[in-house]
């Protein structure tokens, strides 16, 4: 019987986290937004069409790669990463089914003017419509 | 104590024969052979879209609390 003290481990670290939070929270004021937002130099990217999100789930570099938008890239993709691998476990799923979940999701989200990964692998400019997405997508 | 399912005088308990007539189907059953390959494929494409489509909501609200990230 491993399970038990790993499931109540988990349920321990999950409240701890949780009081965490809220403890933060209560420490950081009333008005403040719930979640970050996103860093200058990512933000830019993304208007500019620099950047764009790729089908699976993770961002890529649109034109020309420069040093600056690597770091950029990288960063973003090793953070939702960790969090796709987490979420996945909780889920049930692999690690590339949640990242294409995700993907599909994020497509969705895009604003008019940024960059997606269409079906057949080239990058689209986010019209006022609906983008291209894959068929597996809901 | 009797056990009348298992009496063997006079007319064959419903058991026994069930068991012979188990018996005589059984050789009809081993020739039954279906393709593996393509069902296999069908069934990996189905369930991909299926979790695929059980993840939506759970994706969204990820995205949603680490906005930062998307």
């Amino acid at each position: 019987m491993t399970i038990r003290p790993n499931q109540s481990a988990r349920t321990f670290a999950r409240n701890a986290a949780f009081a965490l939070v809220a403890g933060a929270t209560a420490l950081g004021g009333i008005a403040a937004p719930a979640f970050a937002q996103r860093d200058p130099a990512y933000a830019s990217a993304r208007a500019s069409g620099e950047v764009g999100e790729k089908m699976d789930g993770y961002i890529g570099i649109v034109g020309a790669e420069t040093p600056a938008l690597r770091r950029i890239v990288n960063d973003i993709n090793i953070k939702r990463r960790a969090v796709y691998s987490e979420k996945a476990q909780a889920a049930r799923a692999t690690l590339e089914e949640y990242a294409f979940a995700a993907g599909c999701q994020a497509i969705l989200k895009t604003s008019p003017g940024e960059k997606y990964q269409a079906p057949d692998g080239s990058w689209a400019t986010r019209g006022s419509g609906a983008p291209q997405r894959d068929a597996r997508c809901p | 104590m009797s056990r009348p399912y298992l009496r063997t005088k006079g007319v064959p308990s419903p058991l026994v024969l069930g068991a012979l007539a188990a018996l005589v189907a059984l050789p009809g059953c081993i020739t039954v052979n279906a393709p593996e390959e393509p069902i296999v494929i069908e069934l990996n494409v189905n369930i991909r879209q299926e979790v695929i489509y059980r993840l939506a909501e759970d994706a969204g609200n990820t995205i949603d609390e680490n906005a930062d990230i998307f």
